[in-house]
């Protein structure tokens, strides 16, 4: 006879469960079939409408280039510009709404049920917070943003002749003349782009599908959070387009975020070792980055994107440590204090939504930052939903918010430290001069053992490249089988390659800014999408177990 | 000769099994020994069930089930995996051991031109398991 003590794999019982009581059943819509040798398992139509629409776009760019260019070049500062406040009311929201759940009663409820043990060590789940899509902008914008927010408070403001908005692209009120003041306006305004924000944005749509998948047994897809606003309806046409919208997202974000990337490799290789730069070196290099994702891929959740994640972030923080430490010490960790103040001292005025004179700040860094976040929301929250069962809401948050955000003050005040500090202290003007993706490697250069520093940043550059695509290719893959985790392997083989295909497509046949400036658009429309998310929250957290 | 025999099942395409399932409750008169169907799922709510304690459930009740057709012993074991579309077998052998099984016997398809790509489950634990494996062919 049976015997349920045998069940050693899910050892206890995991508390009370408030399972939403749908009659739909996860994978119902979906085609199970043969394609010749290869088996799938695909939604209908959210897979055939996806793929259409991403070949459909990439036509539309390689065959009407210019148009492209121009529409959606006048596109993205356009929703940026019109709708600023909204970008920076939606994302005060969003981090008041997290802060506001780490101190309520609801921070106990346990996704998962109340008695349900986490899915991953702290170590391994921290390490891929930073893997889907953080990582890698660290390490670009480390050296660059600070120092560009530093010159350009820096530099003061400056109106036109006759009145008018202000041409300079300082924050607030700038510091004009003022080094140490505009050293704490520049960090403060950079981690206002790297901090709590951009988290909270996160950390909104991964609970949200953390909540509906764990707790309220949905499948886990994009739509499935919207079940109390639509019911039923979710299932249907309402849902498809949410989810498509997300794929679409994504796969776009992911592919032209591959194919400038792979320019700005290419460069720092030139610099760094006379690799010659052009269009084969980096479809060379996408095909690599796609190759080692692609065997990632095929090694699993555990074999593949963790233990990559492990060692990037081991790496990460050796050169951390090894910056700190052959760097100037004392000053970055004054300066580690001292940003962190200015940053709360600044964040008020910086997230204020309305009434702003630092126009071209606000707008075009901060505004453009917040579209940027919010389009990759449904790719990375997924993603860390993904490896959050059996954390309470308090302990998600608190890890997903306060923990990253402090590991960005620290990676700015080292990196971006030590590069203001070469150019106030040394007059090193070598990474402030260099382009963007030559900065880091730059500061490093002015640093003892560079040979070995600028290898390892060039490592880390390629592997969070690697898990960006490797976690993007498993979220499409699961939002396109309809929230299955299991679907067969084919598929996110299938969406690995197609994204490198279409990253070497649109860098061989231009529109490569044309779609992400359109990514970046479809900033606005999660916005509202996240807006729900928050109110879908609550009502699911009203009727758990705290 | 065997005392359990180890016997993966997915549940969400439990007719396909019916020879591997016979194949092991014949072992198990012949050898008096127990059958334990061991069931992989997700944290992640699939079209078997919700959540893990619904699987196991729902996987004990068809122990129960094939016991009474079958007049055998029997029992089930869920285990959680990550990512089961990959760390299948490594999830079926761990819990072989952890069962203590001296036998699994397991449906499988037909070897066709995709095995060189994406290998047979059946084919991968053959290969690794520590233990006697029957591979069973249900076409």
């Amino acid at each position: 006879m049976a015997d349920e003590s045998t069940n050693q794999g899910i050892p206890a019982p995991e508390g009370e469960a408030d399972i939403i009581d749908t009659d739909y059943e996860i994978g119902q819509d979906n085609i199970e079939t043969q394609i010749g040798p290869i088996g799938v398992d695909i939604h209908n139509p959210v897979f055939p409408v996806s793929g259409f629409v991403i070949v459909a776009f990439v036509f539309y760019a390689l065959a009407l280039p210019d148009q492209a260019a121009t529409f959606f070049n006048w596109l993205r500062p356009a929703v940026t510009s019109t709708f600023d406040w909204f970008f920076f009311g939606a994302a005060d929201l969003f981090v008041l709404f997290c802060l506001f759940l780490i101190v309520s009663p609801w921070g106990k409820v346990r996704l998962g049920g109340n008695e349900a043990t986490p899915d991953y060590s702290y170590i391994g789940w921290f390490a891929m917070l930073f893997a889907a899509g953080m990582g890698i902008g660290l390490m670009f914008y480390g050296v660059s943003e600070p120092m560009s927010h530093f010159s350009s408070s820096f530099g003061g403001t400056a109106v036109p002749e006759g009145g008018g908005a202000r041409t300079d692209w300082a924050p607030l009120g700038a510091a004009a003349g003022d080094q140490a003041e505009a050293v704490r306006l520049g960090m403060a305004a950079t981690i206002f782009h790297w901090g709590l924000h951009p988290w909270a944005i996160y950390a909104i749509v991964a609970l949200a599908l953390a909540l509906f998948t764990y707790n309220k047994g949905l499948p886990l897809t994009i739509r499935s959070a919207f079940y109390p606003i639509f019911g039923e309806r979710v299932w249907g046409w309402v849902g498809h387009i949410i989810d498509i919208l997300a794929v679409y997202a994504t796969l776009f974000g992911l592919a032209t975020s591959l194919g400038f990337g792979a320019t700005q490799a290419n460069a720092g290789l030139h610099e760094l070792f006379g690799v010659p730069t052009g269009a084969t070196t980096e479809v060379i290099l996408i095909s690599v980055i796609t190759v080692i994702a692609l065997i990632s891929v095929m090694r699993g959740l555990d074999g593949g994107v963790k233990v990559l994640s492990e060692i990037n972030m081991g790496l990460a923080f050796l050169l951390l440590i090894f910056v700190l430490i052959a760097g100037p010490t004392a000053v970055i960790l004054s300066g580690f204090a001292s940003s962190l103040m200015a940053y709360i001292e600044y964040l008020p005025a910086l997230s204020n939504p309305v009434g702003r004179e630092d126009v071209n700040f606000s707008q075009g860094w901060t505004a453009f930052y917040w579209a940027w976040w919010i389009s990759w929301s449904p790719f990375v929250g997924m993603f860390i939903a993904r490896v959050s069962r059996g954390r309470t809401v308090r302990e998600f948050v608190i890890c997903v918010l306060l923990i990253p955000s402090l590991v960005c003050v620290l990676w700015m005040s080292v990196f971006g430290g030590t590069a203001i500090h070469q150019v106030l202290s040394d007059g090193f003007t070598g990474a402030q001069d260099a382009a963007l993706e030559l900065k880091l490697f730059k500061m490093l250069g002015e640093l003892p053992l560079a040979g070995i520093t600028s290898f390892v940043g060039i490592v880390l550059v390629v592997v969070f490249f690697v898990t960006s695509s490797d976690s993007g290719s498993l979220v499409i893959d699961t939002i396109t089988a309809g929230g299955k985790v299991d679907a067969p392997v084919p598929q996110r083989v299938f969406w690995c390659i197609f994204e490198g295909a279409v990253a070497i497509v649109l860098l061989l046949g231009g529109g490569l800014g044309a779609l992400q400036a359109m990514v970046i658009s479809t900033g606005l429309p999660f916005t509202v999408v996240l807006l729900l998310m928050c109110w879908a929250i609550f009502r699911g957290l009203l009727t758990e177990a705290r | 000769m065997f005392s359990k025999i180890m016997v993966p099942v997915d549940l969400a395409h439990a007719a396909r099994l019916d020879k591997a399932l016979q194949m092991a409750s014949d072992l198990a008169h012949l050898y008096q020994a127990e059958v334990v169907f061991v069931g992989v799922t997700t944290s992640q709510p699939s079209s078997v069930a919700h959540n893990p304690q619904e699987f196991a459930a729902k996987l004990d009740s068809f122990a129960t089930e094939q016991a009474d057709k079958r007049r055998i012993t029997a029992s089930g074991h869920a285990v959680v995996s990550h990512d089961p579309a990959v760390d299948l077998e490594a999830t079926l052998i761990e819990a072989c051991n952890n069962i203590g099984a001296g036998l699994i016997v397991m449906a499988s398809h037909v070897p066709s031109v995709r095995d060189y790509l994406f290998h047979a489950h059946g084919g991968r634990v053959a290969e690794k398991a520590p233990v006697s494996v029957l591979v069973v062919r249900e076409t």
